[in-house]
C-alpha cells in the first residue's frame, strides 16, 4: 500500500463528512474538524506573526499529503509555505538554523514514521542546544501518527516515546479539535523545540467547538480531565482518548464512574494531574497506541508507584500495542490497537479489585 | 588582489595567536590541568583565519574543532575560550560541553557544533535560508572535513543550498585523515570538491596552507553569494599535523608525509611572504610573539581562577523559559 491510497481513503471520508455537516458551517460557536483546527492554528499564527513559516514535502502547491496546509500556499506564498527536497534530516537542521536567525519554522513530517530519518537533527542538535550554549531553538515538528488507516508498518507508527526520552524536547499529543488548535498555538510560541503529534485517524472523524483568536490557547504541560469519575482512572493521550471515553460511557450504564485523564502533553508530564486522579480513584489503567515496552505508560506507572503507592487499591495496568511493527491487514491491525472492547475488559478487571 | 597592510597584520596576529594558544593548551594538557581530550589546530590556521577574515561582521560561521582561529577572528575572547578548556562557568558552554564544542555565540555570529559533525551543515544552510527569506545581505559559512563528506547529511545539505540558491559557503578542510582513515578509504574521488558538480554548485580546490589563496578565494565566493550568486564549495587541502586528539600518536601516518607538510607550514610561509613584502622583521615578530604570550598568560590566569559551574544548577536551562512576548 502506498500513502496515496491512504490519502484517497481520507479524502473520501472528508467528502461524506463535510456533506453531512454542512448545516453547522459558519454557525457560532464554530465547529471544526480536528484537521481544520490544525490548519486554523497555522493560518492564525502565520497571519499574526510574520516569523512563522511552514516547511515540508508537498506542503505548498499540493497542500500536504493530508491537505492540512491546503490553501496556505495561496495565502502566504512560496517563501512561507516551502516545498522542500525529500530530506527530513536536512529539513530539521535547516529549521534549527532558521530558528537561530529569528524565524519560527513549523516542519511537517509527511508521516510520523519518517521522523526517524531526522533523528540526529532533533535529538542531538536541536534538543541539546539550549542546555549546551543557551541558544533557544523555537521550531515545531508536526508529525501525523497513529494507525487505523491500514497504512501498515511505516505509515501507522507512534514514535513519541523516543522523543520523551531525549532531554530538551517538548512533546504534545492533542486528541480534540480544540486542543489541536490550542496546543499548536502554544507550540509555535514556545521558545523550545516541540514535537506535535497529530492523529491521522482523527483528522476528519472528530469535530468539535474550537475557540477563535487568542481564546482557547492550551498551555503545554497541562493534562485535562476529559471525564470526571471516582471508581477508576484511565490515563491516556492521542487517538485512544476517544475509545476510552466510549468505554467510560458504557461503564457508566453499569454505574461505574470512570475518570478519563487526557495527558495532552507528554513532556513535560503533568505529574500533579496524574497523582491527583490516582488519589481520587485508587485504580489506574494507562492506555496508549504506541507499543508497550518502555513506552510513556511505563514512566507514568513508575511515577505513580513511587509517589502515590499508598493510594493504590489495585495494580497499575497498561494497555498498549504489542511490541511489533503496526501490521497491515485489518484483522491484524485491529488486534494490535487499543479499542473500546479491550479498554472495557481491562477496566472491569481493575474495577473488580 | 590587493591585500591591505591592516588585513595582513590582523591575519598574522590571529594565526600566531591560534598557534600559541594551541601550544599552551598542549602544555597545560600534559600538566594534567585540562578537562577531557584536546584537538590540535596545527596546520589549519590559514584556513580558519583566512576564511573567517573574508566574512563581513554580520555573517555567520559554523566552525569545526580545528577552527579556533575563526572563533578568535569573530571576537571570541581568549579568556572565555580558555575557561572552556578548564570546564569553568565562564566558558561559552558554562562547563556543559566539551572544550572546542558548544562555543556558540550568535552575538558573534558563531554557531556551536555537535560531535556529529555533518549535523552542522543543514543548520548553517538554514541560517543562509533565513538570510535569503529575510532579504538580508548576509552569508553563512560552514566548515567540514573529509570525514564528514562521507555522511549522507552532507549531501542533503549541499543539495538544499543549491536548490534554494542560498548565500552559503562550504569550506572543506581536507586534512587527509579522519581519525586514522585516509581520504582514499573515504572516497574514490580525488577531491571532495568533485561532488559539488552533482548539485550544480561551483567548487574549487585550493592550497589550504596559503593564507593568500584562502582569503582571496573565499572572499570572492562570499561576495558572489552575498550578491545573490548562490552557494559555493571551497576545498582547502591541508594536513592534520597531530593525531586526531592528543592521545593519538598517529602511527598510521607516514613520517615523510608529515615532514613534507612541515615544509609547507601555513604560518612560516606567511611570515616569509610578509618579510618579502617588507612588512615583517625579527624585531616586529618578537614583539608580537611576546605580546601574544602575555595575552595567553592573562587568559590562563583568568580561567584558572574562574568559578566552577554550580552543580546545584545541573538541570537548569534544559528548556528555554517561556516568556510573554512569544
Amino acid at each position: 500500500m502506498t500513502w496515496d491510497s491512504i490519502i484517497q481513503r481520507e479524502s473520501t471520508t472528508e467528502i461524506s463528512r463535510s456533506a453531512r455537516n454542512d448545516s453547522t458551517r459558519g454557525s457560532a460557536p464554530r465547529e471544526l474538524t480536528y484537521l481544520e483546527a490544525i490548519r486554523d492554528a497555522l493560518q492564525y499564527e502565520m497571519r499574526r506573526d510574520a516569523r512563522v513559516l511552514i516547511m515540508g514535502e508537498d506542503v505548498g502547491v499540493f497542500g500536504g499529503a493530508f491537505k492540512v496546509t491546503d490553501g496556505l500556499f495561496q495565502e502566504f506564498g512560496q517563501e512561507r509555505v516551502i516545498d522542500t527536497p525529500m530530506a527530513e534530516l536536512c529539513m530539521v537542521g535547516a529549521a534549527t538554523g532558521m530558528a537561530f536567525m529569528g524565524l519560527r519554522p513549523v516542519v511537517e513530517m509527511q508521516f510520523a514514521d519518517f521522523i526517524s530519518t531526522a533523528f540526529d537533527s532533533i535529538v542531538q542538535y536541536a534538543a541539546t542546544n539550549h542546555y549546551r550554549w543557551n541558544e533557544p531553538v523555537p521550531w515545531v515538528i508536526r508529525a501525523p501518527g497513529g494507525g487505523g488507516l491500514r497504512g501498515g508498518p511505516f505509515h501507522s507508527q507512534n514514535p513519541e516515546a523516543w522523543f520523551v526520552h531525549a532531554p530538551g524536547l517538548k512533546v504534545v499529543t492533542p486528541a480534540t479539535p480544540a486542543d489541536a488548535r490550542g496546543l499548536l498555538l502554544s507550540a509555535i510560541r514556545d521558545p523550545n523545540p516541540v514535537i506535535y503529534f497529530e492523529y491521522k485517524s482523527l483528522y476528519r472523524s472528530i469535530r468539535g467547538t474550537v475557540p477563535e483568536g487568542e481564546n482557547g490557547i492550551v498551555p503545554i504541560g497541562k493534562a485535562n480531565i476529559a471525564r470526571s469519575g471516582t471508581d477508576l482512572s484511565i490515563i491516556t493521550y492521542g487517538a485512544p482518548l476517544h475509545e476510552a471515553l466510549k468505554a467510560a460511557e458504557e461503564l457508566a450504564r453499569e454505574n461505574f464512574k470512570v475518570e478519563v485523564l487526557d495527558l495532552r502533553t507528554l513532556k513535560p508530564l503533568d505529574t500533579d494531574a496524574i497523582f491527583e486522579t490516582t488519589r481520587k480513584t485508587s485504580k489506574v489503567l494507562i492506555v496508549h497506541e504506541a507499543n508497550l515496552t518502555c513506552g510513556v505508560g511505563a514512566e507514568i506507572s513508575a511515577l505513580i508507584s513511587q509517589h502515590a503507592f499508598e493510594f493504590l487499591d489495585a495494580p497499575i495496568m497498561r494497555l498498549a500495542a504489542p511490541d511489533i511493527p503496526p501490521p497491515y491487514a485489518p484483522i491484524l491491525e485491529d488486534a494490535s490497537r487499543p479499542n473500546k472492547e479491550k479498554i472495557l475488559q481491562a477496566a472491569r478487571k481493575l474495577l473488580a479489585y | 588582489m590587493n591585500f591591505s597592510t591592516d588585513l595582513l597584520e590582523r591575519a598574522y596576529y590571529f594565526m600566531r595567536f591560534t598557534r600559541a594558544f594551541d601550544d599552551r593548551l598542549d602544555f597545560l594538557f600534559k600538566q594534567g590541568k585540562l578537562v577531557g581530550g584536546l584537538f590540535s589546530q596545527r596546520g589549519h590556521e590559514a584556513i580558519s583565519v583566512g576564511a573567517a577574515l573574508a566574512l563581513g561582521p554580520n555573517d555567520v560561521i559554523s566552525p569545526l574543532h580545528r577552527d579556533m582561529g575563526a572563533y578568535f577572528v569573530r571576537g571570541m575572547t581568549a579568556e572565555r575560550l580558555m575557561s572552556q578548556f578548564f570546564g569553568r562557568a565562564t566558558g561559552p558552554s558554562r562547563g556543559r560541553d566539551v572544550n572546542m564544542h558548544g562555543n556558540g555565540d550568535l552575538s558573534l555570529g558563531i554557531i556551536g557544533f555537535v560531535s556529529h559533525l555533518p549535523q552542522a551543515l543543514p543548520v548553517a544552510v538554514g541560517v543562509a535560508h533565513a538570510f535569503k527569506l529575510k532579504r538580508e545581505p548576509r552569508v553563512a559559512m560552514n566548515f567540514f572535513g573529509d570525514g564528514a563528506s562521507s555522511e549522507g547529511l552532507t549531501h542533503e545539505a549541499m543539495n538544499w543550498a543549491s536548490v534554494f540558491h542560498l548565500p552559503m559557503i562550504f569550506i572543506v578542510e581536507n586534512n587527509q585523515y579522519a581519525y586514522s582513515t585516509p581520504t582514499k578509504k573515504q572516497m574514490r574521488n580525488e577531491n571532495v570538491a568533485d561532488r559539488a558538480a552533482g548539485y550544480a554548485m561551483p567548487s574549487i580546490v585550493i592550497d589550504g596552507n596559503d593564507f593568500f589563496q584562502v582569503y582571496e578565494t573565499v572572499h570572492q565566493a562570499v561576495e558572489h553569494a552575498r550578491n545573490g550568486g548562490g552557494p559555493a564549495l571551497i576545498e582547502c587541502k591541508t594536513m592534520r599535523m597531530r593525531g586526531h586528539a592528543v592521545h593519538d600518536n598517529m602511527s598510521y601516518v607516514p613520517k615523510e608525509l608529515i615532514a613534507e607538510w612541515e615544509q609547507r607550514d601555513p604560518i612560516l610561509r606567511f611570515e616569509n611572504r610578509l618579510r618579502e613584502m617588507d612588512l615583517l622583521d625579527d624585531a616586529k615578530q618578537n614583539e608580537l610573539l611576546a605580546r601574544i604570550e602575555r595575552e595567553i598568560d592573562a587568559a590562563q590566569t583568568f580561567a584558572e581562577n574562574a568559578p566552577l559551574p554550580d552543580a546545584e544548577r545541573l538541570t537548569e536551562g534544559i528548556f528555554a523559559v517561556v516568556t510573554d512576548d512569544e
